[in-house]
Formats: C-alpha cells, structure tokens, sequence
C-alpha cells in the first residue's frame, strides 16, 4: 500500500506547485512585469502539462498495484509494479539486464546505421534523378507495404541465426521510412528556389546542395525518427523469431516461462529507450531546424 | 570568372545608326549597349495538349549603359517572359539577346535579377541570402562578406544580418532580394515587379528607397510592371507592351531631371507621362479586345 500512498503525495504535491505558481503569477502582473510574468506562465503551462501527463501514468501504475494486491487480479499472471521494480533490480544487478540490453543495442546501431547509410543517399536519388525514380520506385513501393518479418525465414536461411539476419531485418524495417522520406524531400523543394539558384548560375551540383540538401533536413529528420522507431519493431522482433540473447528473447523466453515480471522489464527497458531516442531526436529536430522558429 | 564581367572590350559591333535617338540617355560613351534584343519570339509549349502558344512575337530593344528602362503592359502580357528570357531562364524561340556585346541563353555573372517575390533561402540568414550569388561563385568568403557590408548599408540593413527571412517584414525581405541582386556587381540589373507583392505604403516607401540606391549606383536596369507610376518615377525610358503575344506598342521617353526624389510626383511631366502610358495601354488592350489582333 506504500507505493499507492506515494503517488496520492506526489500528486498533491504537483497540485500545490501549481497552485503556489499560480499565486506567484496573479502578483507579477499586478506589478507589471510583462516579460517575467510571460515567462513564467509558460513556465506554469509547461509544468501542470507534465504534472498531468505523469499524473496518468502514475494512477495507472497505483490502479495496477492495487489490483495485484487485493487479489482482483493473479500476481502470478499479471505481476505488479512493484514486484517488476525489484525483478528489475535483481536483473540489473547480476548483469541479464546489461547483457541482453547490450546484444539487442548492438544489432539496432548496426541496422539503423546501415539504414541511414543506404536508405539516405537512396532516397535521394530516387528523388533527385527522374530515372532512379522510375527504376526504383516498384521496387520501393513492393517492400514499402510488406510486412518485414515475413522475410525473417529467409535471412536465417540466408545468414543463419546469428547477428546477420538480424541486422538484415532490422535494416529492411528501418530504411524504407528513410528512403521514402528523402525521396519525397527531394520531389518537394520549391521550384521558385531552384528558380533563384539557377538565376544566379548554380550548377545542378550547386542546386543540390545549396537548396536541395538544407530544405530536405525536416524530411530526414522525419525520416530518422519514423526508422528509429522501426527498427526497433525489428529487433524485437528478429530476436522473438530466433536466437539466444537480446531484449526480444528475453521476453519471448520470460513469457513462454511464465515470469511475466521479467517480461515486463524487458517491456520497461524497451519503451523507455524509444522514448529517450524519440525525444532527443525531436530536441536536435527543434536545433536543427532554428530558421523555421524564428520564423513563426 | 572575372574576365567574363568584361567581355564587351572585344565586342565588334558597330555603332548603331538609329542610337542617336537617346541621345540624352545618360551613358551614350558606349558604342555597344548593355543590352541588345532583336526579333524576340518566345513561345511556350501547354504540358497537356503540346500546343503552341506565343508570348512574344518579335520585339526588339536596346538599352545604353546607365539606363533606367521600364516594360508596361497588362497581366500576362508576356513582359515577365521576355524578361526571364532576358535572364536567361527561359529559352527564346527566335532571334537573339546580347548583353554587352556577347549573346546569351543562360543566366550569367552579367545580370543578376530580382524576384517579384523575394524567395529568399529561409534556412541562410540576411547577410547569407545577400551572398548567395557571390559563394556559387566560389569567391573568397573574407571578400565576398566585405562587399556584401556595403550594400547591407545600401539597403539599410545593417545589423539585421543574422536575422532569418522569416522573421523580416516583406518589405525588409524585399531588400535583401535587391540586395542578393546589387552585391553580384551585374551589368545590368533585372527588377521583376520587384514591389508587386507589398502593400501600398510600403511599395511607394521602397520605390522612393530604389531611387535613392539608382541616384548612387546609377545601374543599367530593365524593369517590368503594371505600375505606371513606379515606371515614370523611376525610368528614364518606358516600353508600352501590347497584350500577348507582346509587341511594343510605344516607347515613351521620360524627360523628368536627375537625379530626381520623391517630390518628381508633383511635376506636371510626370501626371503628363503616366496619362500617355495609361492611354496607350488602354488603347492596345481595346484593340485586341475588338479585333483580336494585335496593335500595330
């Protein structure tokens, strides 16, 4: 019952945070400074946002806890976050948490590198040379629809079951948003932009770098996004299909044992690294893209 | 790239007859003029049905060193066409376009144009923009930003440098545009309904500032408009076109003293001059209603 008392704290805690900001903010603009008092309202905007949204997350964890407890549903069958908490912890400490970890990381680099090898410069092409466009886009478009993991038979047949197929399937799920994203860039750079390179004597290379290249940066970022998120979909699900190691086996193998705890630690692990990529991705997307803030 | 800023020393050409007819033009030391067009067509091709359409049937027309010339006529009369033409943007069905003696069919070092819209590349910032035609040229970064400081200052700029065009006014992002222009050096200076896309206030506030920067420059500039006022403030000759396909209909020559200011739009000359223009399009545009045909 600890942890439920935990979370009714935090959340009145969050509510009188905001409260005593909201105080805080009444009396700025009473004195009149607009800026600070701006300021700080984002600041308050931006905190009961967060509040909420963990507010959600933590009466879900506090619904679920309870349940196990009262017996409304099996421990055996549903576990309960705190007993993921201390799983989790046994795991960390005696390194299946690292190892596993590490081997599916290992394969994700790999294959989101390759993808971003291959699929960028692809892609542009595709985009950028009217005949790579028609050489390529069937193609494109057969693997683009297809779900990848019907191909993982025939990687293990190809490269067997170690890292290889793996990466290849990580690779096919991984490159198409890629490809497709910097294909479509390259088809949509403003024409009047080209006008003006051209009118100032850029050669086709010129264009491509000086306009094609900077206005299709949203797009790969896009892209990046979109295949990080894809890739991992692939290595999860390389590593459910076959082999010995990774975040994928372990889940596979922790449910087909039935320690659902250990399958939810993998599934802690797993959403927690997608966000952490996602939102790290999304903060250089707002760096990158400077020119289009200051624009708004 | 520098010798071919220079290529009318070797012209051959002889010295024009008919010249003597602007012989008040400002520059008349120059036997070969900073443009010469004779027997202009351009015709497009519909991408749907491949018919022929023509939007400039045969114009000639010279302008001397330090001339200030302005194209009127309707909306899509075809002065915007023979313009790109001109620039080099659009090809020429017949006969030939020589800037400083030298045909040409492609966008050059020579000219420099400056867009109805101001287009400027939103991910470089304002002084970027300015030296976008200087860096396609290879030119020495530390040269290129000294001369682009001068004319930073020219359009009153000055320390908006690191501003992004998104965060300019239309009217400052038409500057940069003229500027992007100005900083090339070009022999002559191509202005495409530069001030079309401002509101009134601003447009008459930028002509008055164009006047300014041409009573220091004293550039050779053909300029298209609708605006017959913009063209009698600013030219020292004005080119009626007929509706499409283009003809000249008239050339009337603007006698107003230079270096003129803002107060010119007060001299009788000037109403004078805007009547006769405004009639003779009025004139031309009823022709081709009545007749279908073009005014002689």
């Amino acid at each position: 019952m600890n942890s439920d008392i935990a979370v009714a704290k935090r959340q009145t805690l969050a509510e009188s945070l905001g409260g005593a900001l909201a105080r805080l903010r009444t009396r700025n603009d009473a004195a009149g400074n607009v800026a600070s008092s701006f300021r700080r309202r984002k600041l308050l905007e931006n905190l009961t946002g967060q509040a909420l949204g963990a507010t959600v997350i933590l009466s879900l964890f506090a619904a679920w806890e309870i349940a196990a407890r009262t017996g409304l549903v099996d421990p055996m069958f549903s576990s309960s976050p705190s007993a993921v908490v201390l799983t989790g912890i046994t795991m960390i400490n005696d390194g299946t948490l690292a190892r596993h970890f590490l081997a599916s990381f290992k394969i994700y680099v790999v294959g989101v590198g390759l993808s971003i090898l291959l699929g960028v410069p692809i892609g542009v092409a595709a985009g950028w040379f009217k005949w790579v466009n028609r050489a390529f886009s069937p193609l494109i478009s057969a693997f683009y629809t297809m779900p990848r993991i019907a191909l993982m038979p025939v990687f293990i047949i190809w490269f067997g079951l170690g890292m290889e197929a793996k990466v290849a399937l990580v690779l096919m799920s991984a490159i198409f948003p890629l490809l497709v994203n910097m294909q479509v860039a390259m088809q949509n750079i403003d024409p009047e932009f080209k006008r003006v390179g051209v009118a100032y004597g850029a050669s086709q290379w010129q264009l491509f770098r000086t306009v094609a290249l900077p206005s299709s940066v949203p797009f790969l970022l896009t892209g990046l996004r979109l295949s990080m998120g894809r890739g991992m979909l692939g290595v999860i699900a390389a590593e459910i299909f076959g082999g010995a190691e990774g975040l994928g086996y372990l889940i596979q193998y922790a449910g087909a044992t039935f320690q659902i705890d250990v399958v939810f630690v993998g599934v802690v692990v797993i959403a927690g690294f997608g966000v952490i990529v996602d939102r790290s991705l999304a903060h250089i997307a707002t760096r990158v893209d400077s020119w289009k803030i200051t624009s708004s | 790239m520098n010798d071919v800023l220079a290529p009318w020393r070797s012209a051959t050409e002889p010295p024009d007859a008919g010249w003597g007819e602007v012989a008040d033009a400002p520059a008349r030391r120059e036997s070969v003029p900073i443009l010469d067009v004779k027997d202009l067509v351009i015709t497009y091709e519909n991408q749907q049905t491949g018919a022929q359409t023509e939007a400039v049937r045969g114009v000639s027309l010279r302008i001397a060193e330090g001339e200030f010339v302005t194209i009127v006529g309707l909306s899509g009369c075809g002065k915007t066409s023979f313009l790109n033409a001109v620039a080099g943007l659009v090809k020429a069905a017949s006969g030939s376009i020589a800037v400083a003696g030298r045909l040409v069919d492609r966008p050059g070092p020579d000219r420099a144009m400056v867009f109805q819209k101001a287009t400027l590349l939103p991910w470089r910032n304002v002084l970027d923009n300015i030296t976008y035609g200087l860096d396609l040229r290879g030119l020495p970064k530390k040269q290129v930003r000294l001369r682009a400081q001068k004319y930073l200052d020219l359009v009153q700029l000055r320390g908006f440098e690191h501003f992004f065009p998104g965060a300019l006014s239309g009217g400052m992002q038409q500057r940069v545009n003229l500027a992007r222009a100005l900083v090339t050096e070009p022999q002559l200076l191509l202005l495409d309904e530069p001030f079309a896309a401002l509101d009134a206030i601003t447009r008459e506030a930028m002509q008055h500032e164009l006047l300014a920067i041409w009573n220091q420059t004293r550039k050779t500039v053909l300029m298209v408009t609708h605006q017959i006022d913009e063209a009698v403030l600013l030219s020292d000759r004005v080119i009626v076109f007929s509706p499409r396909p283009a003809r000249i209909v008239a050339e009337i020559r603007i006698n107003l003293p230079r270096p003129r200011s803002a107060e010119v739009r007060f001299d009788a000359v000037f109403d004078q001059r805007a009547k006769e223009i405004f009639d003779l399009i009025h004139k031309s545009n009823l022709i081709h209603k009545s007749t279908g045909k073009v005014a002689p």
